[in-house]
């Protein structure tokens, strides 16, 4: 069976396990009504020309989880950031492990989505949030909000932020030979609040896994929200990852895309400015090799005056990975003053490596500073050769240069020791060992 | 120290260097001069082994040894250096991060162990006096936005790190006003000692005041074409490159 037909009919079970009464629900069958009518993304349609999820279609997934499994916290602590305290919400199959969390109500709610989504106290915010946000026609999101269950629930009331970072963790375990997961998560951050939230999805095994994630993010006014997503999985791992980010009055929100494995990972990052002087940040570094696939696709929606985004994105593809980049910006008529910025710069280091990028820049106001450049390109070989005539091995001497290349995007890292873990990943991902960090 | 025997050297199928002799002993320094076009970076870049430079006929030996096969970082390894003409800019990569893996990556390759912090601090607060440079200026990215004169500062400073047993300084006097070419050349004189040997590619004399050649060669059209002492190159400031050129055709 095709994974669609069998998603669709899976749905009926899926609400035997669900409260068929609820509001939420509505929401559900309306998305899978969507879901079924379009479908996968093909490659006939613009915004999936480059990437396909054919093979994918093909494969049996088991579309809900058997069974709560354990992992020992010393097998897997090196996929968190273990140098410091955080708040931890993780799931393993896609079940919470209590044992693995460490989750919190003290002033701020550092939970999950499952109580948020069932439990009396949560509705109000669940009413004012839930879906409000992600896109209600785009196939893959309503797909996974159909099937929303579980996830992070994070909510950070007006003043406060939470002591540390939270980190966002799914497991899959190769208890299932092909496992298709589809986390939902919810954030909210108050009035001049503020968060610091780190997401990682982690195969273990070589058993296939594909994760339709969806995520969104509401930032009040003066709310400050920081995003990692670290995206290193083995290569039988797929990711979509859908992003929905609500920004209001003088909000900053900077999301950090790390891609340095996964078979195919796509994310749809898709921000509204819903108020005046917000900004908008997003900055990617994308390291890929054998045949990885990363599709970055960009949306900042300029729907209010004297806004800003910035986007830089910088990636190295080598062996026969490919890579899109593709940053849509929207400025609205009455957006007037706005800056819209927007850099993509690769490095492509082998002759089989493919990158495809495109700005799609729509204006409508005529009182703008819009600025995009996309760069592809390879080594200085002058620069090597600068290098190399001061005793540093060609091997070194490229990772030196792609390191300083990928720079400017780790500037912008806010948490040291993540700095220090992506900086070591990049240094690894080159295949050398440097002397210092950037 | 150095041997070249009659190099021939071409690139993208122009040959440059037609048949170059030239013998530098340790504590020596020679200076090489010549027109615009005579091949002195050409020779250079072939002595420190640049990709694109191809050796049709002869050798380059360092110490005996054949440099032909040798990449430029193994030649750096066995002490040759070079004093870029046009040093590149890298951004995101700082000065002192530059000179640390560099020093670093000779000491591996030597089988010594990294430099201790202490020592690699002591050793660039040092050479950085050396070359009157400001500390706030090693932070920097290399190269990147600095002037002409700073970017030559920065090689002899580079240069002043790694102490090599062969230091080519090509056109290190170009760009430079006459502080900085004090500066420079002072540096220069400090590092010199009985062990190693500088070679000087340079297209006008001033520089020769400051560093005094043992040995000038003139080239002209890929050959050395006179040698002789330091009175050579004032003979050439008097008389220009023109009244070579009639020897030569005579």
């Amino acid at each position: 069976m095709e994974l669609k037909d069998k998603l669709v009919s899976s749905f009926m079970a899926f609400e035997n396990n669900v409260d068929v009464e609820s509001p939420v629900h509505d929401i559900r069958t309306e998305a899978i009504k969507n879901f079924e009518t379009k479908g996968f993304p093909t490659k006939k349609e613009e915004a999936w020309k480059y990437t396909s999820l054919n093979s994918l279609r093909k494969i049996d997934f088991s579309i809900f989880p058997k069974m709560e499994n354990t992992l020992e916290y010393n097998d897997v602590k090196k996929y968190f950031l273990h140098e410091i305290e955080t708040y931890k919400i993780v799931f393993v199959d896609g079940i919470y492990s209590s044992y693995l969390s460490e989750t919190t109500h003290d002033g701020v709610d550092i939970c999950l989505m499952s109580s948020a989504l069932t439990k009396e106290m949560y509705k109000p915010v669940i009413d004012v949030y839930f879906n409000k946000v992600a896109s209600k026609d785009e196939s893959l999101t309503t797909l996974n909000t159909a099937f929303s269950r579980e996830g992070a629930y994070i909510y950070i009331p007006k003043n406060k932020m939470p002591k540390k970072p939270i980190e966002i963790l799914h497991f899959a375990t190769g208890n299932e030979a092909s496992l298709m997961l589809q986390p939902r998560n919810l954030i909210i951050v108050e009035e001049n609040a503020e968060v610091q939230i780190i997401e990682r999805h982690q195969s273990l095994t070589s058993n296939n896994v594909l994760t339709n994630a969806v995520t969104e993010i509401f930032a009040a006014d003066n709310a400050i929200v920081d995003i990692y997503k670290v995206q290193n999985d083995n290569a039988s791992a797929s990711l979509i990852d859908n992003t929905y980010i609500d920004q209001k009055n003088k909000s900053v929100v900077k999301v950090h895309t790390f891609s340095f494995g996964g078979k195919l990972t796509r994310n749809n990052l898709n921000f509204y400015q819903n108020g005046e002087y917000i900004d908008s940040i997003m900055k990617g570094v994308t390291i890929l090799g054998e045949k990885q696939h990363v599709d970055h696709h960009t949306l900042v929606h300029h729907i209010e005056p004297n806004c800003e985004s910035h986007q830089d994105y910088k990636g190295i593809y080598g062996e026969s990975s490919t890579g899109v980049f593709n940053g849509k910006i929207i400025v609205d008529k009455i957006a007037q003053k706005t800056n819209a910025f927007q850099k993509n710069n690769n490095i492509l280091i082998s002759d089989k490596a493919t990158i495809n990028t495109k700005p799609q820049l729509e204006i409508f106001a005529d009182d703008v500073k819009c600025s995009h450049g996309c760069t592809i390109g390879q080594l200085d070989e002058d620069a090597l050769f600068y290098m190399q005539s001061r005793g540093i091995p060609v091997k070194e001497a490229r990772a030196l240069l792609m390191y300083a290349f990928a720079n400017n995007v780790l500037q912008s890292v806010r948490i040291p020791e993540l700095k220090v873990r992506i900086n070591t990943l990049i240094a690894s991902k080159l295949g050398v060992n440097l002397g210092f960090d950037l | 120290m150095l041997k070249i025997n009659n190099l021939h050297a071409k690139v993208e199928d122009k040959e440059i260097l037609k048949g170059i002799n030239l013998e530098i002993k340790a504590g020596e320094v020679h200076a090489i001069m010549g027109p615009n076009g005579s091949g002195k970076s050409t020779l250079a870049s072939v002595i420190a082994g640049k990709e694109n430079f191809e050796i049709t006929e002869g050798s380059v030996e360092l110490e005996g040894e054949d440099l032909e096969e040798i990449s430029p970082e193994e030649r750096a390894h066995k002490g040759v250096f070079l004093s870029f003409q046009y040093p590149v800019e890298i951004p995101g990569v700082s000065v002192t991060n530059f000179m640390k893996t560099a020093i670093n990556e000779s000491r591996k390759a030597k089988g010594l162990k990294e430099m201790p912090a202490k020592d690699m601090l002591k050793l660039i607060r040092d050479k950085s006096e050396l070359l009157e440079i400001d500390r706030k200026f090693l932070s920097r990215s290399l190269n990147e936005g600095f002037s002409g004169g700073e970017k030559k500062r920065n090689e002899i400073f580079q240069m002043a790190m790694l102490e090599p047993k062969l230091a080519i300084l090509d056109e290190t006097d170009s760009g430079l006003d006459i502080d900085a070419l004090r500066i420079v050349a002072s540096g220069v004189n400090k590092l010199k000692s009985k062990d190693n040997a500088v070679l000087l590619i340079t297209h006008y004399q001033r520089l020769l005041d400051y560093i005094v050649p043992d040995f000038v060669h003139v080239l002209h059209n890929g050959k050395i074409v006179k040698s002789g002492g330091k009175e050579l190159a004032l003979e050439l400031e008097e008389k220009g490159y023109d009244w070579l050129k009639n020897e030569e055709v005579v």
